[in-house]
């Protein structure tokens, strides 16, 4: 049995794990829940993020203005593939977004081979983020403690946005009718373009708050995408406080079971997620029937 | 003029003749692709690598090197006649190829090399990056009878118990590394000290641990806590706080390519690298470059090459020069073995007199009387189990300022002699198929 500060410390990092697959899955429920569409290119718009925090830092040397242009460059990509192709796809049935969707992941990654090569490219943690920090019961890196409060504050932005603001009920009620929400006199289509793009800023700042840490390569978005489908299955598909709640309890899995056998992490996770899909198949805070 | 080398060589190889005319009168007419693959003009060899993935970083390099040698070997001349090669190609035959990209993955890797035996009548196919895919690749060799050269893969079974008649190997095995490297970093790191492992959870993983705990043990160190993670993993914080808190000496970070940068860059973070020495059994490609001297300086590994080796042997100088040239980057581990292991095909093929895979096989099977002139020096395949008999470079890395150049990022500290390191061949319970 593991002693109480052993469980402590992985009782913490489960949380901070969970902040970030929290995060990470937010851009995939964001569209999911609102657009209804399954975007199979969540991975690579992940890696996309993290190459361009990449590139910004080179260009700018600066963390904080590689985030910011990086999301301007997430902005214009999320603009560009609604504009030109998702928005074609909306009234189609779901197999044909996926492959859409999977189809652009494809391009998108090797677009980035292509440019950048195989081998996986460093991200420096910034300068106010180096170091570990004591924290009495543990030792933990500064960056994830960090994180940890810029994502909290990323994830009730992009709440009180979509879901207190008149925009998220004009996208709510697009998705239910979008010809009597155009009747109304409100351009509807403008308003999914926004949500889609909120939605991929979403996982490229993911991709970019992450890229000091994790190898950035090509196919960085795979495990990831993952992972996103559990948490997002754990919460409830769709569900934008599921993909919270989703990624606190599969980060608290992962870190709690490594307490006792590492190995077990990943087995209990899908463990999970097959038992809610048996017990709960709609998520714990999904709704029958919705998606 | 006739020196005494040349002389014994001739001398052996004469003695050697009889032997490989019953060989080849034993050598069925028709097997695997033999002959309906053997053009006139030209031969085909499929190459199969992860271009993607966990390991696409080492896949590409491997890809450089197979490149490379045929290039070399198809257009003769001085480099190919060095390693004892005669005119262009192999016996007059240019060497046509095609890539695959397995994705690391055994599933992959069968299915396209599936393809390479059936449609493109491959006489040989090479390559791999993990040991998985390279002990299906050695399965389906000897079911189809194929002639297959293992890649990169250190996993202890693939001339252990999964080692193949048609398979061969010429990288060093988890047991010949960890016996090499053990004592030199005991030597400089302290003989009374306590090891946390990071172990990537499949064959080469466990067989590396396995190997490597075994003879750190029997340089007195004391194992404190072993990580199993799973392969591809992205966030190794809950295996790195249990490291970080074990008070071990030592990290000893198994997992390789990808894995191995995120792993190590994320123990930085967790500070386990301020704590503990690390140990790498074995480099990945691109570890230095990806994860950076800052973080690689004072780090022990093992290694298949490392470039400045070039001053020690010949064919490593114009290897090296050869592949910058054409590629402005030093060669690393992949690239090496690729490029070596496709000479030594082609030599094997021509001191068979033939593509028939057994003959091939069976010259193979005898370079211990007859060894190859490599990149590394003298090497050999042993009979019992097609492991390679080779040295295995020991290499330390060295601080950003003792750096001469942008990729000098080792020392070679030691030069360790195949043949002290070699595992008994049965020892991981090698039984070579048949030939036919």
């Amino acid at each position: 049995m593991p002693s109480t500060a052993v469980l402590l410390s992985q009782a913490f990092n489960g949380l901070a794990l969970g902040s970030l697959l929290a995060l990470v899955s937010s851009g995939l429920t964001i569209i999911l829940g609102t657009l209804g569409v399954l975007n199979f290119a969540h991975g690579a718009l992940f890696a996309v993020g993290a190459y361009t925090a990449f590139v910004m830092m080179q260009a700018t040397h600066s963390f904080v203005l590689a985030l910011l242009g990086g999301c301007a460059v997430m902005l214009i990509i999320g603009f560009a593939m609604e504009r030109l192709i998702i928005r074609h796809f909306y009234a189609r049935p779901d197999e044909d977004q996926i492959l859409v969707t999977y189809g652009i992941g494809m391009v998108l990654v090797e677009a980035l081979r292509t440019w950048f090569g195989g081998n996986s490219q460093r991200v420096p943690v910034p300068s106010w983020g180096t170091g570990a920090t004591k924290l009495g019961f543990l030792v933990y890196p500064t960056y994830r403690l960090q994180l940890i409060g810029i994502i909290a504050a990323l994830l009730v932005g992009l709440y009180l946005v979509l879901y207190r603001t008149s925009v998220g009920l004009v996208v709510r009620a697009g998705i239910e009718n979008a010809g009597m929400v155009g009747i109304l006199g409100i351009d509807v289509r403008r308003t999914f373009l926004f949500v889609f793009a909120v939605g991929i800023v979403a996982v490229g700042l993911a991709g970019m708050l992450y890229a000091p840490v994790v190898a950035v390569t090509p196919d960085m978005g795979a495990s990831f995408m993952v992972q996103s489908f559990v948490v997002i299955v754990l919460g409830g598909l769709g569900s934008f406080p599921g993909a919270i709640v989703g990624g606190l309890i599969a980060g608290e899995i992962i870190s709690l079971t490594s307490a006792f056998n590492s190995a077990y992490s990943e087995v209990m996770l899908y463990g999970l997620m097959a038992l809610v899909l048996v017990a709960r198949p709609q998520g714990l805070f999904g709704t029958e029937g919705r998606v | 003029m006739l020196d005494r080398r040349t002389l014994l060589l001739a001398g052996a190889a004469g003695l050697m003749l009889p032997d490989l005319r019953g060989a080849r009168a034993q050598s069925p007419a028709q097997i695997g692709t033999f002959p309906e693959g053997v053009g006139t003009d030209s031969v085909f060899v499929g190459l199969n690598m992860p271009l993607t993935g966990v390991f696409s970083g080492d896949g590409s390099d491997l890809k450089l090197g197979y490149e490379l040698a045929i290039a070399q070997i198809n257009a003769g001349g001085e480099i190919p006649a060095a390693w004892g090669l005669k005119g262009k190609g192999v016996l007059g035959r240019q060497i046509r190829h095609k890539i695959a990209d397995t994705e690391g993955k055994p599933n992959v890797a069968v299915q396209a090399a599936t393809q390479f035996i059936q449609r493109d009548k491959a006489i040989m196919f090479q390559g791999s990056v993990s040991s998985a895919e390279a002990i299906a690749l050695e399965e389906l060799a000897s079911r189809d009878k194929v002639l297959y050269m293992v890649g990169i893969a250190g996993s202890n079974d693939v001339t252990g118990k999964n080692c193949q008649r048609y398979g061969f190997r010429s990288q060093q095995n988890a047991y010949m590394a960890a016996k090499a490297l053990a004592p030199v970093v005991a030597k400089a790191l302290g003989k009374n000290l306590k090891a946390a492992f990071l172990v990537p959870d499949y064959t080469y993983g466990q067989t590396v641990y396995d190997s490597f705990s075994k003879f750190s043990k029997e340089q007195g160190w004391t194992q404190v806590l072993k990580e199993t993670v799973p392969l591809g993993t992205a966030d190794y914080s809950s295996a790195l706080l249990n490291i970080a808190n074990s008070g071990a000496d030592v990290f000893v970070n198994i997992c390789f390519g990808s894995d191995a940068v995120a792993s190590t860059k994320q123990a930085e973070q967790f500070g386990v690298l301020s704590s503990m020495k690390l140990v790498v059994p074995n480099l990945s490609s691109f570890q230095d470059k990806e994860v950076g001297p800052e973080l690689m300086q004072g780090v022990y590994g093992s290694c298949d090459f490392w470039w400045t080796l070039e001053d020690r042997y010949p064919l490593a100088k114009t290897f090296v020069e050869a592949f910058f040239a054409r590629n402005k980057y030093r060669p690393r581990w992949g690239a090496h073995i690729a490029y070596m292991q496709t000479y030594l095909w082609a030599l094997s093929v021509e001191r068979a007199g033939g593509f028939n895979p057994v003959d091939i096989i069976k010259v193979m099977e005898g370079s211990k009387s007859q060894p190859y002139e490599t990149t590394i020096g003298r090497v050999y395949y042993r009979a019992e189990d097609h492991q390679m008999v080779r040295p295995i470079p020991i290499l330390r890395g060295k601080a950003p300022s003792a750096m001469k150049g942008p990729e000098d990022f080792y020392e070679v500290v030691d030069l360790v002699d195949g043949e002290t390191v070699m595992n008994p061949p049965d020892l991981f319970g090698c039984k070579l198929g048949p030939y036919t």
